[in-house]
């Protein structure tokens, strides 16, 4: 049984190894599938689904399903681009996003990835859910307002760090994360953890560091999110 | 008083060894003894079970039956799906509210009563019904309601509370409960005597090889809805490689409409864990475990003693009917009201102590399921089904039913007919035959397969309830004349915003737009442009959800809209170019002055 496996993405025939996700293999062969949820250094989670990709006629997401050989991928079509802005949208409408003033523009995967697809303005009415900011960490605070819940501080937490600091709490529409009841500052928590660098979005940030690199000069400010894959060069 | 609760959570933790994996049990354990999960219970037991302490918040705040503030002694939890309303829980509603002087959500000052609403309670052949602590109430009257009330003030006794006797098993003296089984009519594979051991008899005196053959040759599949061939699944069980295998039987029917499996388990426990034992041997599990969902807690003590009786009779443990090497035996894990986890990966999880989140496929339960092992899960009627193709001979079964739905299948039928209850019915069936049969003269139309299924109207009646045409996990649900389809869709939505377990965007925020799409057709504030961007956002929904929750979640506003599109349609309106309806001016101008602070100028408001 050969360990290189042979799927066509869109068309294109690429080969990847066994047991390498859909994902891990567009991008060695610079395909770039949209993610939020999804981060080199974790395992995958499956939650936001913006790389749903259709696999043989049946939806997916590119970030969990391994590839098996004679796979057939569609994932650049205008059905799965009109689903995966829908998906941004609804993680616009769902919290508060104030790009214009929140430190994390520029930087931020969620408002790149509007960029990428061209979000103006939602399909969908806002929330405006109220959420709490927690500043009892001397060094790091956790606004839930911006949270994604895309768990890679849990997941960076419990699988780089060694801590398992964050977990969610409630269900549906309650959901969110936590770090436990008694907050922020009474958990072991670093600046210097994987885990307090790792939020895609304005939700765990660390203290003091704010606008050290100017607006304008920030990672997504002068190219898309997704160019270094569109290169070739991950 | 710190002293008692460290000592009860310590006595809780080290009943279940503390072992990570039994938190669900604990936690169940550590609420019903001190009547909530404080910050204080939550930490202890954290401490206890050597885990963080959000860990156990995790768990917690998941499932409805736990809470993290005191409750009354007495928590009534009021059924508020779609057949209670039509039944008129509103009135029920109204003589709790008026007789305890709170509303629902709320405890009274004494600390004695919780007002709660709960999803289906699995009862809507014999609504309305509640749930009282665990007693089960049914068939209410806002009578009876004040009365229960009167009864629980002056007597403080939950058995005092005035009921007759339920049909069957329901009078057993581990259940003494009022719910009636409603069996309506008995077909060959369910409803039908077998003798305790007969099939497993003839189980053993096959390799577990010949008995998956069987299982396969009967063509017997999945009835949870899925339908997924069974014999598929413990072939794939039995070849993956594990330490240990496991046998999951899904006993959380939480589909609203859905109570057929309350049945077989008051009726027939026997036939369910004979089918357990079966599986056991053919997939070479030792261990089995059957997931209870917490509306039904009222049942446990009585099939414990059914798990006992078995034990006694060597129909469970080790070596079995005296055959060297065949041991297995079933726990049972309690639910605590989720209707996620009859998910079969969000069962694996909550069995597991987590929370009721699905799991990433692949890997497949089959490949590794509960703890990593290899697992089978299977829907209770699927298991009675094996032990009766093991009794009976597979092609025998496979005579009954159609080519691709071999057997036959129980039906819980409910709302607007005469009979409603469980019909045993061969597949095939048309969904008119079963509406005549339960007496449902009038009736305009059907969810089939409960809110994740499909409404459909007459023009559909003539179809067959099987895989290959309608398919159903049993649920039936009949409307006549008169009722409010739009507003049923409405309750069918909120279930699955309420029900969602928030893990993938689709089905967390998807479900909540879907709602907000169906409350503006309600007031009158839509077009029908709106009507086009619902069918969007719901294929959307159903496309890019993570499990089968949200990839069915949209079906009632997506079969409605294509079976009944005129009742949304009566309810559009016509606004200018460029209006929103939605936007309220005067109101927002009031909001403006109350956030301001400002006297309104609108004295005419």
């Amino acid at each position: 049984m050969s360990d290189t496996i042979k799927i066509t993405i869109d068309g294109r025939t690429i080969s990847g190894q066994r047991g390498q996700t859909i994902m891990v293999a567009a991008d060695a062969a610079g395909i770039y599938i949209p993610r939020l949820c999804a981060h080199k250094d974790l395992t995958p989670y499956g939650g936001c689904r913006l790389c749903t990709v259709m696999v043989n006629g049946r939806a997916q997401s590119a970030c969990t399903q391994p590839i098996t050989e004679g796979m057939v991928v569609e994932h650049d079509t205008a059905q799965l681009r009109d689903l995966r802005a829908g998906l941004i949208e609804m993680l616009f409408v769902e919290g508060n996003h104030y790009c214009p003033f929140c430190e994390k523009s520029g930087n931020c995967e969620l408002q790149a990835m509007a960029y990428r697809f061209g979000v103006m303005a939602p399909r969908y009415g806002y929330m405006f859910p109220k959420r709490d900011i927690d500043m009892s960490h001397p060094d790091v605070y956790l606004d839930q307002n911006r949270c994604i819940l895309c768990a890679r501080c849990a997941r960076a937490s419990r699988e780089i760090d060694g801590k398992g600091i964050f977990d969610f709490v409630g269900r549906g529409p309650h959901r969110h994360i936590s770090p436990g009841e008694a907050g922020l500052g009474a958990t072991n928590l670093a600046a210097t953890d994987a885990a307090a660098g790792i939020c895609p979005v304005g939700s765990l940030m660390k203290k003091r560091i704010g606008f050290a690199i100017p607006i304008g000069q920030r990672e997504y400010d002068h190219r898309p999110i997704g160019t270094d894959v569109d290169r070739g060069r991950a | 008083m710190g002293d008692d609760l460290q000592k009860t959570i310590e006595n809780v933790c080290s009943r279940y060894g503390k072992v990570r994996g039994r938190m669900m049990d604990v936690v169940r354990d550590v609420h019903a003894a001190v009547g909530s999960l404080s910050p204080a219970a939550t930490e202890l037991i954290a401490r206890a079970m050597g885990v963080r302490t959000v860990e156990v918040e995790s768990v917690v705040s998941f499932y409805a039956f736990f809470s993290d503030r005191p409750k009354g002694k007495f928590v009534i939890r009021l059924c508020n799906d779609v057949i209670d309303q039509l039944s008129g829980v509103h009135r029920v509603a109204q003589a709790f509210r008026e007789e305890l002087g709170i509303d629902f959500g709320q405890t009274t000052a004494d600390g004695l009563f919780t007002l709660e609403w709960t999803p289906c309670i699995g009862m809507c052949d014999q609504a309305p019904a509640a749930l009282v602590n665990e007693k089960v109430m049914t068939w209410l009257s806002s009578d009876q309601a004040r009365e229960i009330i009167g009864t629980l003030r002056r007597t403080g006794d939950i058995d005092k509370v005035r009921h007759t006797l339920g049909s069957g098993n329901n009078s057993h003296r581990l259940v003494r409960s009022m719910v009636s089984n409603n069996i309506r009519r008995r077909g060959p594979v369910v409803f039908a005597d077998l003798p305790a051991g007969q099939a497993l008899h003839k189980a053993i005196s096959m390799s577990p090889v010949e008995v998956v053959k069987q299982i396969k040759n009967s063509r017997l599949r999945g009835r949870g809805g899925a339908g997924f061939p069974a014999g598929m699944k413990w072939e794939f069980t039995r070849a993956s490689e594990g330490a240990e295998k496991y046998v999951l039987c899904n006993a959380d029917e939480g589909e609203p409409g859905t109570f057929k499996d309350r049945v077989i388990l008051t009726e027939c426990p026997d036939l369910l864990f004979e089918g357990m034992a079966i599986a056991g041997y053919a997939i070479g599990a030792r261990h089995g475990i059957l997931y209870l969902r917490g509306e039904y807690e009222y049942l446990r003590a009585f099939l414990e003693s059914v798990l006992e009786a078995r034990r006694q009779k060597k129909l469970l443990g080790q070596g079995i009917l005296g055959k060297d090497g065949f041991d297995f035996d079933v726990r049972i894990q309690m639910g605590a009201g989720a209707y996620v986890c009859g998910e079969e990966s969000a069962l694996i999880s909550s069995c597991e102590g987590r929370r009721g989140d699905p799991k990433n496929r692949p890997p497949f339960p089959a490949q590794r399921g509960y703890l990593g092992f290899p697992t089978s899960i299977n829907n209770v009627e699927t298991f009675c089904a094996a032990a009766r193709v093991l009794d009976e001979g597979a092609a025998w079964f496979a005579e009954i039913g159609t080519k691709e739905s071999a057997g036959t299948k129980l039906f819980s039928i409910s709302g607007d007919c005469q009979a409603p209850g469980v019909y045993e019915l061969p597949f095939g069936v048309t969904l008119r035959e079963l509406i005549d049969a339960a007496g449902g003269s009038d009736v305009v139309a059907a969810q089939v397969g409960g809110p994740s299924g499909q409404m459909v109207g007459r023009a559909d009646f003539e179809r067959k309830l099987s895989y290959e045409d309608l398919a159903t996990g049993g649920a039936v649900m009949v409307f006549g004349p008169g009722r409010d389809l739009l507003e049923i869709v409405r309750g069918m939505t909120e279930f699955f915003v309420d029900e969602s377990c928030g893990y993938c965007t689709p089905c967390r925020v998807g479900n909540r737009l879907l709602l907000q799409g169906v409350n503006k057709v309600l007031a009158g504030h839509a077009e029908e442009k709106d009507l086009a961007d619902l069918e969007a956002l719901g294929q959307m929904v159903k496309t890019a959800s993570r499990c089968g929750l949200g990839q069915t979640s949209p079906n009632p506003v997506l079969t409605t809209l294509r079976s009944f599109r005129p009742e949304y349609q009566r309810r559009l309106g016509q606004f200018p170019a460029g209006r929103q309806p939605t936007f309220d001016l005067h109101k927002a101008v009031l909001d403006a002055e109350a956030i301001a602070g400002r006297p309104s100028i609108h004295h005419n408001a």
